[in-house]
């Protein structure tokens, strides 16, 4: 396995604590009782765009690991795995984006929201309930309800709170070439 | 705001486990009291969790926050339970015994409240441990402690720097947030959702710009530091395993098979005392 960058160990250790924080003290409740929408997943999308599949796969299990501890009710397993999964795919599909290089626009915004809806709806409509009724056993019905909700939910924040970061991120950084050389 | 991980150091037994144990205790404690709903099972753990909360002379107004905060979660599970199921113990110990004359479909049942009184047991006996790990357990040492146990140390150095920097974080949030409203911008719930994700994503991207320039910092620190040089690295926490140390990991370990037998003896993951023979 190829060494990790210590730029990408610092980002997962960062990305997790910014996790846990958004995770724990910003929820907003959406009006369904019990389903809070999740600013934390848009920052996720934003660090495994940034730094790649393995800081977000770290990232997440580590910030849902705190969140589930801190709450004092037991981690549930299950949603921790899927939040890594929500980091890793994010990463390996935006791979090709440069947001570390200043570049975002156009296209590349239309590649992040769609991926991130896809990634959702495969994390939290199969990933999340499959590991459920493995892991939990719980009704097959109860669980793919709950995780289309949270599909929908989580994809349309981290589509607007994802692109949001980027963009911001991305105007901080000088493009290559930018600079001319004066006649 | 109070910080969640907060590690209070006073001389116990507990304390002078290794980092490593303690993990190894949680999970393996966790595993069995999450594997069984065996009532008398429960109970001893949580007896037992209690005691060595005394042992570790952690105070009840240390975390006496968090605590507050895990009660309001459990009555609302409980009474959310009984709304949409009233009759959830009656089907797991198939038989309905109605404690008052009332019958209709919200009546209490023996069997019902028997279930409530597991599921409280069930926290009973895994929070005080939960707790009791989070308050024993110096951060840096969790971090050597994880390393101890086979995660490579890369990703043990990023567990210690989540630690490290989530008071750091929420410290920074509650400022932003803050300097925010001083502004004017309506964050509470008088205001509707759209404005509230607006007003979220105002905080979030000053607080994601310094957190990248944070990292900037940090890695060019150890780097500069010659940090991931080498295969293995030596902790300044880390301490060598003592007997009390196996003794712990040795009982934590019968209780898992403890609860595993259980559940092949019970023949479900509850104990029937309805059970008619």
């Amino acid at each position: 396995m190829k060494k990790l960058s210590v730029k990408t160990i610092v980002a997962t250790g960062i990305g997790a604590a910014l996790f846990f924080v958004l995770g724990r003290f910003v929820a907003i409740p959406s009006g369904v009782p019990d389903t809070n929408i999740s600013v934390q997943y848009g920052l996720l999308g934003f660090i495994a765009t940034v730094f790649g599949p393995v800081a977000g796969l770290l990232a997440g299990l580590i910030g849902h690991f705190f969140i589930d501890f801190s709450f004092g009710w037991g981690v549930w397993w299950s949603w921790v795995i899927t939040s890594a999964f929500v980091g890793l795919a994010t990463g390996l599909i935006t791979s090709k984006l440069k947001v570390d290089e200043g570049e975002f626009a156009g296209k590349d915004i239309v590649w992040f929201i769609i991926s991130s809806v896809i990634v959702h709806f495969v994390a939290w409509g199969l990933v999340a309930p499959v590991l459920d009724i493995l892991i939990y056993s719980e009704p097959a019905n109860k669980v793919f309800l709950q995780g289309l909700v949270s599909a929908g939910v989580n994809s349309i924040t981290t589509a607007i709170v994802g692109t949001l970061l980027c963009v911001a991120y991305a105007h901080t950084i000088p493009k290559k070439g930018s600079l001319k050389e004066e006649d | 705001m109070n910080n969640l991980f907060n590690y209070i150091d006073r001389p116990s037994p507990i304390h002078r486990l290794t980092g490593a144990t303690k993990f190894v205790c949680l999970m393996l404690w966790s595993a069995a009291a999450m594997s069984t709903y065996d009532t008398r099972f429960l109970a001893i753990l949580g007896a037992a969790s209690l005691v060595m909360f005394k042992v570790s002379r952690i105070k009840y107004k240390d975390v006496s926050f968090l605590l507050s905060f895990t009660f309001v979660f459990l009555i609302m599970n409980n009474i959310l339970v009984y709304l949409f199921s009233p009759l959830h113990g009656c089907e797991i110990y198939n038989s309905t015994t109605y404690l008052l004359p009332y019958t209709g479909h919200f009546a209490p049942t023996a069997e019902q409240l028997f279930y409530h009184l597991n599921y409280f047991l069930k926290y009973l006996a895994t929070i005080p441990i939960v707790l009791l790990f989070v308050c024993t357990t110096n951060p840096s040492e969790f971090a050597s402690s994880l390393n101890k146990i086979g995660v490579k140390y890369s990703v043990a150095y990023s567990v210690s720097l989540a630690l490290r920097y989530i008071p750091d974080v929420q410290r920074q949030y509650h400022e932003i947030s803050q300097a925010s409203q001083a502004r004017g911008i309506e964050m509470s719930r008088k205001t509707n959702i759209v404005n509230r994700l607006k007003s979220a994503s105002t905080i979030l991207i000053p607080l994601i710009l310094t957190s990248m320039d944070r990292i900037e910092v940090i890695s060019n620190a150890m780097e500069l530091r010659g940090f991931g040089k080498r295969d293995k690295r030596t902790w300044y926490m880390a301490h060598p395993f003592r007997r009390p140390d196996i003794v712990c990991m040795i009982v934590c370990a019968i209780l898992v098979v403890i609860a595993i037998a259980l559940n092949i003896i019970n023949g479900s993951r509850f104990y029937n005392p309805f059970m008619q023979i």
